[in-house]
């Protein structure tokens, strides 16, 4: 029996995307994982996804930031979502 | 099962970047680490000083390891083999 856990497991050292609270979604080569979804990124990039909203226009503006970080320990309790790398960006 | 408990020991005494969720980034030799992932960095220096200048003489420092979001390592003090081997044997196939 495969539990989700198991899944992880087939993308060590494979690029994975994880989307973390608070608008953050990272990709990465995936090193290590633990069962609270601890992790250790390679070549990882953080893109930082903000929204304000334009006084003036009410418009909504949209920002992305990314960042490279060669080496990442990420804490699972930001993690939302692991998935092989989405082919959008 | 305290897997990167045993890694972060590997890495006492090395420079790292610890980023909390309160969005404060803190320099600073790996001191020590515990079972929670807390923290004791020494010689801390803030990434963003103009923004958090609250620990401008601050020298050392305990992290409690919930409030960390992301702790930035240098590529060279990271065995990846070993990191991905270890994992593989905690999450071996029991079936």
């Amino acid at each position: 029996m495969e539990e989700p856990l198991d899944l992880i497991r087939l993308s060590i050292d494979e690029r994975v995307y994880v989307k973390c609270r608070g608008g953050r979604e990272l990709r990465g080569k995936l090193h290590a994982y633990d069962q609270h979804l601890n992790m250790v990124l390679g070549e990882a990039e953080e893109t930082v996804t903000t929204h304000e909203l334009d006084e003036e226009t009410d418009e909504e503006i949209v920002k992305k930031a990314t960042r490279t970080i060669r080496m990442l320990f990420v804490r699972g309790d930001i993690v939302v979502l692991v998935s092989p790398p989405l082919r959008t960006t | 099962m305290s897997m990167f408990y045993y890694f972060f020991k590997t890495l006492v005494g090395k420079e790292v970047v610890v980023e909390l969720k309160n969005n404060l980034a803190i320099r600073g030799k790996l001191h020590s680490v515990d079972q929670y992932l807390n923290m004791k960095l020494d010689e801390i220096d803030v990434e963003d000083k103009v923004q958090h200048p609250h620990l401008l003489s601050v020298k050392n420092c305990f992290i409690r390891g919930s409030t960390i979001r992301y702790v930035q390592i240098p590529p060279k003090d990271v065995n990846v083999d070993l990191l991905q081997d270890a994992t593989r044997h905690e999450h071996a196939d029991k079936s």
